[in-house]
């Protein structure tokens, strides 16, 4: 009973890193997702930022889901999604200057993003705070892995660089392209490519296999 | 005859709604108060820090640095009421403390948004020894390199920001004029293919020395010490 629960808990966790990735397969919160992968690091801390709003936001809205009525519940959950957008603001101004100006309006627009709305209005109101906080820290976590997979490829490609630490040669010529808006498309867009390619051979294989036991 | 069934079935009542919004709010109210004074400390001196660093580095020799203003009637150290007309500039000491050199902030609007800029002023030479980024939101890789650009750079070893003769107005303007083209030591070399942003450097320099050198200058003998 106890495995089985851990199990189940193991599942809704990895949800959210895989088969229900916010970046690759709901493809939610694109705003950020495109405007501040220039760099590993912007977003990693992007990332970061908005799986500590969701991760707290949700908890509050689970541990308040019984004394919210209905009528305002959208309303709660903004105020709620706010507050802590506002709480990382002060906590990155405190941690680094540069990495504020870098986020820039940024942080401040995670309040809208709707991965974070989505979580609290489709999961945490309807569930106790320990499933909805780990749900949320699943999909924060893969939200920021796919962040962190535009960011990483747009600054190696762009930049020449990795957590700006130079990679290849003074000689390399950056394709400055990348870390410009249009790069966030074509970056984004070929991670599609390869996880609808990935989703295809999987259903693929799966209707071969259960073809044959059909049989 | 649906129609009791399309009514909401119960209705919550104004007063419980209040209450939940008045309970939601305080709660987040106090956990904004509680955020910004914990992290009120650690911002400052980081803002500190920041502006302490871009200082040190337009003047390399600087160790310790006090905020001024100067006024049209004279310059004071920073602090109390900035009247009409001051201009912020801060004195850098080495470490005997002898003067090393004068940091201002200068800002004009570039490609996007304005660029704002700290550069060092040697009063020995009445020139611009240096500049740093405080904000800016360049085109990476391309605005952006007015800070990397080692011959856009090169301009501001000794950009000259002589005042005139009676010390009204800069002598010359100081003015980023296209790639290639920079003959006086008062021009800026514009990088090219950044040319909106190395004008943006050339005027947000020339706008402020223009307000604070001319106040700065007569007065300079004030700052030779460092004041303990």
């Amino acid at each position: 009973m106890n495995d089985l629960s851990q199990a189940r808990n193991f599942d809704e966790f990895m949800e959210g890193i895989w088969r229900q990735n916010p970046v690759f397969v709901m493809v939610l919160g694109m705003c950020p997702a495109l405007a501040v992968t220039v760099s590993a690091v912007n977003a990693l801390a992007m990332g970061f930022a908005t799986t500590f709003v969701m991760v707290c936001s949700c908890a509050l809205v689970s541990l308040m889901r019984r004394i919210v009525p209905k009528e305002v519940r959208i309303a709660t959950y903004i105020v709620i999604i706010a507050t802590f957008v506002t709480v990382v603001d002060y906590v990155i101004q405190a941690v680094s200057l540069e990495l504020y100006e870098a986020l820039g309006a940024f942080i401040q627009l995670i309040v809208v993003n709707c991965l974070i709305l989505g979580r609290a209005e489709a999961h945490a109101s309807r569930h106790p705070p320990l499933a909805a906080v780990n749900n949320a820290l699943g999909m924060g976590l893969g939200f920021s892995l796919g962040l962190f997979a535009l960011g990483a490829v747009r600054e190696i490609l762009g930049a020449g660089k990795l957590f700006g630490v130079a990679l290849f040669g003074a000689n390399f010529q950056p394709w400055v392209v990348m870390v410009l808006p249009p790069g966030g498309f074509f970056v984004l867009g070929a991670w599609l490519l390869l996880f609808a390619a990935l989703k295809r051979r999987k259903e693929a294989r799966l209707a071969a296999q259960g073809g044959g036991h059909g049989a | 005859m649906s129609a009791p069934s399309l009514s909401p079935p119960q209705a919550t009542p104004a007063t419980s709604l209040l209450k939940t919004l008045g309970l939601v709010s305080t709660v987040c109210g106090l956990i904004i108060v509680g955020a910004y004074q914990g992290t009120y400390d650690a911002a400052a001196a980081n803002r500190r820090l920041a502006l302490e660093r871009t200082v040190f580095k337009v003047i390399p020799a600087a160790k310790s640095m006090n905020e001024w203003q100067a006024t049209p009637q004279g310059i004071r150290p920073a602090g109390g009421e900035a009247a009409a007309g001051t201009v912020k500039f801060y004195a850098a000491y080495d470490v005997e403390g002898r003067l090393a050199g004068i940091a201002a902030e200068g800002a004009a609007r570039g490609y996007a948004d304005a660029v704002r800029i700290l550069y060092g002023y040697s009063p020995a030479c009445q020139c611009i020894t240096g500049f740093g980024l405080v904000a800016s939101k360049e085109t990476p890789g391309i605005g952006d390199k007015i800070v990397t650009d080692k011959a856009f750079l090169a301009n501001f070893a000794a950009l000259d920001v002589k005042l005139n003769a009676d010390l009204s107005a800069l002598a010359n303007e100081v003015k980023a004029v296209k790639h290639g083209s920079k003959t006086n030591p008062w021009q800026i070399d514009a990088i090219a293919g950044a040319t909106v942003t190395s004008r943006a450097v050339g005027k947000a320099i020339n706008d402020s020395a223009q307000q604070l050198l001319p106040k700065l200058l007569p007065q300079i003998e004030q700052l030779r010490k460092k004041e303990s």
